[in-house]
């Protein structure tokens, strides 16, 4: 054995891990920079509408995933939250006759609201298991639509206009684009703590065997309210920011359907219960969305072409991008690695090496293809922290 | 009062009995292959919209084009499970699948603005405008008639799953799909048939809904679907007797309150299933515990 494979396992996987983590927060920062840098470089409106948009969706499909992906209870109801913030930030500026920049003082109200919504509604609907919860979601969230549509202060059906804003046509989206950026950041940061944390463990218990992981300690209720919460907050506060930009709130536009399906899609798309899964499919899906309606003007073909796609990824990648390109990672990279490191040990080390630790997936190793003696439910170790092979 | 009420009371015990039809399928699905099969309620409006094609192009009489209508669903039952269901795997198929039924469902209404366009569009037919009168008061003809049609299919399919060596292996399924396939029952083949069954009995549903719900179109397939799993789940899933409980209990209720609000008529239907479900999160008639993951 040459020096430098005298390493012991678990400092190399160690290694291995430190170098990736780096890898992900450079990409991120780069990230960060180049959606910081993109209304400079396209400073046109439409551009910065797009960019928006995906923005909204990054930030929105990654709350979804805090409480559906870690759960594993698929919620197709979050529009309520999102309808509940707009509606919060549209009545309250109405009635307190606020106008101008001084109508962003009621985002932190929205947030709060959709949150406060959020709580009976998870009382309600997270007593039954996952199959009626989903349907449960969408009965939910047909009671708020009526509700929009029949109570008074509510404005019906012609809904309320926002106040509007005197700001230069050209630079108009800016600060739309920043505060979506911010919030699009912070969700992911958000999820990535959450995912290393006690809680998020607890989540991802639930979502392996929620009776198991009750009889090991957790307390499913409090952690899936917890979630839901948490996961409402940020969608009621992204429902306030949408309400300014596209300066009317509908019950149509504010409970819409095809919102709670596309952040299903963005999140199975990309990889459920990862950290930036969602976000990456939203990135994807939603410009491919709008192109898709631009470039064909009918909407109808542009639907159908959104299911057909949606129905292949569940076929062809049904455990999404991230995950599943991280799996094709680790296979070559365990294949070269074995040829030029042999890491056997006594105990069969390297058959663990290669089946879960340290090549897997960035962040979203699904509980089921984890190695068994790694299972989420049975190991209460922090997830994502490997301690390598035994040596 | 009573004069509104007794009419009422009527429409809805009719009425339920389409929506029994239409959720039935929905049930039986469920029962037998473990899926939330959303695509149901547009797999309705399809069959309401073959109806039409049959009726205004071909001239073929509403209920004997159910002939037709019923086979050419069941093999489009057959497709869908075979492409879309059947592939799916693995411990999250159950969430996969009630997904992919969004996609269909997407698809199929995407394919129906395509062809048909927005516009609303109703059933004709010499008996969808006339009624008859009952102590005092007038009933149409029409929801007599598909009142009948539905207990007659609800009928042939309770028929069907107590009475025949079929039914006996949808039935053992449905209680353990691991033990009927040890005792030697094509699993695959009941789970096809059975899909089958529950979207052919959709084509009727939709004829049953064109011709009674006075107008649709393809937008009309989320209403329908929200409706149907607001009573399938009430009833139970998987309960067949429950869910013809729940529909005629359910539209009974929303249309009595249509008397008071015709506007919050609709959220007492979704404000009933939050209540049963606080209280019993199985349903009314549903097994405890519907199935362990």
């Amino acid at each position: 054995m040459t020096p430098s494979a005298v390493r012991s396992p678990a400092r190399l996987s160690a290694g291995v891990k430190g170098h990736r983590t780096l890898l992900t927060s450079g990409g991120l920062v780069v990230l960060l920079a180049v959606f910081a840098v993109f209304p400079l470089v396209f400073p046109n409106p439409l551009a910065t509408t797009y960019g928006f948009d995906a923005l909204i969706f990054i930030a929105a499909a990654s709350a979804w995933n805090i409480f559906s992906g870690y759960s594993g209870y698929l919620s197709l109801g979050h529009a309520v939250f999102f309808g509940s913030g707009m509606y919060t930030v549209a009545i309250g500026a109405k009635d307190w006759k606020l106008s101008g920049d001084t109508v962003f003082a009621l985002l932190p109200l929205a947030a709060i609201v959709a949150a406060a919504v959020a709580v009976p509604v998870g009382l309600v609907a997270l007593r039954v298991r996952r199959h009626t919860f989903v349907v449960i979601t969408i009965a939910i969230f047909f009671i708020f639509q009526l509700m929009a549509f029949n109570f008074s202060f509510t404005g019906g059906t012609v809904g309320i206009d926002a106040p509007i804003l005197n700001w230069a046509p050209g630079t108009y989206n800016d600060p739309f684009y920043y505060l979506a950026m911010v919030i699009a950041a912070v969700t992911l940061a958000l999820s990535w703590l959450i995912r290393r944390s006690r809680f998020g463990l607890h989540l991802r218990a639930i979502r392996d065997d929620e009776d198991r992981a009750r009889s090991l300690g957790v307390h499913p209720m409090r952690a899936k309210l917890g979630a839901l919460v948490l996961s409402a907050l940020i969608t009621g506060l992204l429902g306030g920011l949408w309400y300014y930009f596209i300066a009317a709130v509908h019950p149509q536009s504010a409970f819409d359907p095809l919102f709670d399906l596309q952040l299903a899609l963005m999140g199975f798309f990309g990889g459920l219960g990862t950290v930036f899964g969602p976000a990456l499919g939203a990135l994807i899906l939603e410009p491919v969305q709008q192109w898709l309606t631009v470039q064909f003007t009918n909407d109808y073909l542009s639907e159908i072409l959104l299911g057909a796609v949606f129905l292949l990824v569940i076929i062809f990648l049904p455990r999404g991008v991230l995950p599943t390109l991280g799996e094709r990672i680790t296979s070559l990279r365990s294949r070269s690695r074995d040829r030029s490191v042999p890491v056997t040990t006594a105990d069969g080390g390297a058959v663990a090496e290669g089946a879960a630790p340290d090549g897997a997936p960035p962040d979203g190793t699904p509980p089921d293809m984890a190695a068994p003696g790694t299972s989420t439910a049975s190991a209460p170790r922090p997830a994502g922290r490997r301690e390598g092979t035994p040596s | 009062m009573a004069h509104q009420i007794y009419p009422a009371i009527a429409d809805g015990i009719l009425g339920g009995g389409v929506y029994a039809l239409m959720a039935v399928g929905l049930t039986l699905i469920f029962g037998v292959l473990d899926i939330i099969n959303v695509a149901q309620g547009i797999l309705v409006i399809v069959g309401g919209y073959l109806s039409y094609v049959l009726s205004v192009h071909l001239h073929i009489d509403l209920f004997l084009g159910l002939l037709i209508t019923m086979p050419a669903m069941f093999l489009l039952g057959l497709i869908i499970h075979t492409a879309v269901i059947r592939p799916l795997r693995g411990s999250e198929r159950t969430s996969m699948s009630l997904l992919a039924c969004f996609a269909v469902a997407i698809i199929l209404e995407g394919a129906l603005y395509w062809i048909f366009g927005a516009n609303s569009i109703t059933l004709n037919a010499s008996y969808i405008n006339s009624s008859f009168s009952l102590g005092g008061f007038y009933i149409n003809d029409i929801y007599v008639y598909c009142f009948i049609l539905a207990v007659a299919l609800v009928a042939a399919i309770y028929l069907l799953l107590y009475r025949s060596r079929f039914g006996r292996g949808v039935r053992a399924t449905m209680q353990d799909a691991t033990a009927a396939r040890l005792i030697g029952i094509d699993v695959n083949r009941v789970a096809a048939i059975t899909f089958g069954i529950g979207v052919a009995v959709t084509a009727a549903g939709g004829m049953a809904y064109g011709a009674t719900s006075g107008g649709f179109n393809p937008n009309s397939g989320y209403d329908l679907i929200s409706r149907l799993l607001a009573i399938v789940i009430l009833g139970g899933l998987g309960s067949i007797g429950g869910a013809l409980v729940a529909a005629v209990f359910m539209i009974t209720v929303e249309s009595l309150v249509d008397i008071w609000s015709p506007n919050w008529a609709i959220v007492v239907f979704y404000a009933a299933l939050v209540i049963v479900l606080t209280v019993r999160p199985s349903g009314l008639f549903g097994r405890k515990a519907v199935r362990a993951q």
